[in-house]
């Protein structure tokens, strides 16, 4: 069966890596719904050491019960659960107007999987298998939608200034030129500033393709936009990180 | 015994034979009810034409020479053999004269034509009165007698009777026929599904090479045995490809793992800190490309299944492709090869947007892959044109291409060539491609970019989609 294969390991190294560092995202605190014990004790262990609190539900019912009760930033939810399914949870939810950022876990995997699963009410969606950076990272977009500056018309990081209405982009006052694709790039970059942003991310957002992009393909647009506001300046500000993706940051 | 019978007639031969007996039986019944219906009906008025014959004479008679001529004729023609019924009679109905012993009460109070047959005894019955029918026509004299001629209908039974047996003959007549049809042509034909059942049994107890018997003639059972042998034939060759892919699946899949296990064991014995480290993530990175391996896969038979077909939309496949080589090209310039575009724009089709994008990412992948290998400067290039009846999209790179006589191998799972299994790749990408445009009922071809150089003929893969209907 598809379940038994479930994500690919990470290692220490790549938790160090959603992290960031520091704690960028103070206190979230989530809810996993998913009936597979032992992926979800994984899951709880890799998010807490990423700084985030967890509470765990096992099954649709107690799921939905603990989502309408209590408050969450974000909310995992596998698509086949026992007594109730996901897709059934996410609608419920949504009807008792609840608009908790909800991520699918599905191990269907499949394109239509996905628009069903986000016409359903999710936000996002992630086919198993997947590596838990990638996981981690989109909970955390997620997270951070709430308060994410949509409607703010510059993007900042540092001395780097991203224009969204006139297109400019401008690193300590002079301007970079950029082609229309590495600014969409650059400005879902820095739209999740501090954050990590994983390539299939990248693709799904800038590319709008919902697949794993598995070659090097992501890797060498960000390097051209990088040496594009990096060039003449000292400081370093889009970083890669190792087993994860991608993050633009002001170090101070 | 019952069970042998109800087995028989569970057979199609025995039931139609049993449908077609009721039927003839049905319509010869009618016919003959309808024949001797319209027969009765010619007699009848055969017998009263003669009947308003003869009481025209007696009338005549009795105008000329009165009761004594009346009398004469009707005791001559009363003599004579197969004769009519006479009967004299007062004015109170007492009967006076004739050849009968007696006749139903009432009949002579009537004038005219008797409305329906009724009952008469005759003289000199040999084994003792018996009732018989007539028709009768009653005149009435000024005299005050009454005249009765009348015609003797038969034995009310004899005509049925002769009806009955009529039709029993008839009846097993056809029931006979029907014996000698199912005996002819069902019990053949019974046989001969017979015999295909048992070839069926044999298929299904897992000999796929088995095949039904066809005979000669060409007829129906025949046509059946053929389209259905060639449809095993397809499910045979359908589960030789599975059969190959599982094998391919265990042997491509083993070796990885086995790399896997291996690194896992050295992880494991080692004592340095950085070594142990490296071990981990050469784990992780051989895991990834498993799991890669695995969705490839799974998304291939997905594919290949149409569970995808819902999600057909119209797609621009000109903007699809400038994107695609908007997303290689500097894929392409950091692997020191250029890329050229020739894009007819706005040719639209029908299809899903993912699943041709990840085909040109393919293709794309492959052609940044293999560029280099050739002589010269590489290059590749994405070409989408539309020409008669379908729209054609080509990779195409200047590399060493593909000999000929292998390019039908490269599209099957795992395939890979000696010459690039040195590269990275899970051997997928352009199975997934095929499946793809045999979703969108299109094709994939394989071509040499440059015919004429022997050196590096390089390879171009043409995406053909059938244009869409206007």
């Amino acid at each position: 069966m598809v379940m038994d294969i479930r994500y690919s390991a990470e290692t220490a190294e790549s938790h160090d890596a959603k992290t960031g560092g520091d704690a960028i995202v103070p206190h979230m605190k989530i809810l996993v719904i998913e009936d597979d014990l032992e992926a979800a004790a994984y899951m709880t262990k890799a998010f807490r050491e990423a700084g985030i609190v967890v509470d765990h539900a096992s099954d649709g019912e107690s799921g939905l019960f603990m989502g309408t009760e209590n408050s969450y930033d974000v909310m995992v939810i596998d698509r086949m659960l026992p007594r109730r399914d996901g897709l059934s949870v996410i609608s419920e939810l949504r009807k008792r107007g609840v608009n908790t950022p909800v991520l699918i876990l599905s191990a269907l995997g499949q394109v239509d999987d996905r628009v069903t699963g986000l016409r359903a009410g999710g936000d996002d969606y992630l086919p198993k298998p997947y590596a838990f950076s990638e996981l981690l990272a989109r909970v955390e977009v997620l997270g951070r939608r709430k308060g994410a500056p949509e409607q703010d018309m510059v993007y900042r990081v540092g001395d780097l200034e991203l224009d969204r209405l006139s297109h400019e982009v401008k690193r300590a006052g002079k301007e970079v030129l950029l082609q229309p694709r590495e600014f969409r790039l650059l400005e879902y970059l820095m739209k999740n500033a501090g954050q990590v942003v994983t390539r299939t991310m990248l693709l799904e957002n800038v590319w709008d393709y919902h697949f794993d992009p598995q070659t090097n393909v992501i890797d060498v647009h960000v390097s051209r936009l990088r040496s594009k506001i990096e060039k003449d300046f000292d400081k370093p500000l889009l970083k890669t990180i190792r087993g994860a993706g991608y993050m633009i940051k002001d170090e101070g | 015994m019952l069970a042998r019978a109800r087995l028989m007639f569970r057979s199609t031969a025995v039931r139609l034979s049993a449908l077609y007996i009721l039927l003839f039986a049905l319509c010869a019944a009618f016919l003959v009810f309808y024949v001797t219906a319209m027969s009765e009906r010619l007699l009848a008025q055969q017998t009263r034409q003669t009947l308003q014959e003869e009481v025209l004479d007696i009338q005549r008679a009795y105008e000329r020479g009165g009761v004594n001529l009346l009398l004469r004729m009707m005791e001559r023609r009363a003599r004579q053999p197969g004769a009519n019924l006479y009967v004299i009679a007062g004015p109170n109905g007492e009967m006076l004269a004739g050849n009968v012993a007696s006749v139903q009460p009432g009949v002579l109070d009537e004038q005219g034509w008797t409305a329906v047959p009724f009952t008469y005894e005759p003289y000199s019955e040999v084994d003792g009165p018996r009732r018989h029918l007539a028709l009768a026509n009653v005149v009435l004299l000024d005299n005050g007698l009454r005249v009765m001629v009348g015609r003797d209908l038969g034995d009310p039974g004899r005509f049925r009777g002769l009806v009955r047996r009529a039709l029993m003959v008839a009846l097993t007549i056809m029931g006979v026929g029907a014996l000698v049809i199912w005996f002819g042509i069902g019990r053949n034909a019974l046989k001969r599904i017979d015999r295909m059942s048992a070839a069926s049994q044999k298929i299904m107890a897992g000999d796929l090479s088995q095949r039904l018997p066809i005979g000669k003639s060409g007829d129906e059972f025949d046509r059946l045995s053929d389209s259905l042998n060639a449809m095993l034939g397809r499910i045979e060759k359908l589960n030789e490809g599975l059969r190959q892919v599982s094998d391919n699946i265990a042997h491509d899949l083993k070796t990885p793992l086995t790399r896997l296990r291996n690194k896992a064991a050295d992880a494991l014995a080692e004592n340095r800190e950085d070594v142990r480290r490296a071990a981990l993530e050469g784990i992780i990175g051989e895991s990834d490309q498993l799991i890669r391996t695995f969705n490839a896969l799974l998304m291939i038979s997905r594919v290949e299944a149409g569970s995808i077909a819902a999600e057909m939309s119209d797609v621009d496949l000109s903007a699809i492709s400038a994107d695609s080589a908007e997303l290689y090209e500097p894929v392409a310039e950091e692997a020191g090869l250029s890329l050229a575009t020739d894009l007819e724009p706005g040719l639209v089709v029908h299809g899903n947007r993912e699943l041709i994008g990840q085909a040109i990412f393919n293709l794309l992948d492959n052609a940044i892959k293999y560029a280099g290998e050739g002589r010269g400067e590489p290059k590749i290039g994405v070409k989408l044109a539309k020409t008669d009846g379908a729209i054609r999209l080509s990779v195409c790179d200047n590399g060493p291409g593909i000999p000929a006589d292998k390019r039908g191998e490269v599209v099957k799972r795992f395939v890979r060539l000696d010459e690039s299994r040195s590269k990275p790749g899970t051997g997928l990408g352009l199975s997934l491609v095929e499946a793809v445009m045999e979703l969108h009922g299109g094709s994939l071809e394989l071509s040499a970019t440059h015919r004429d150089n022997k050196e590096a003929p390089g390879l171009t893969v043409t995406m053909v989609f059938p244009a869409p209907k206007p």
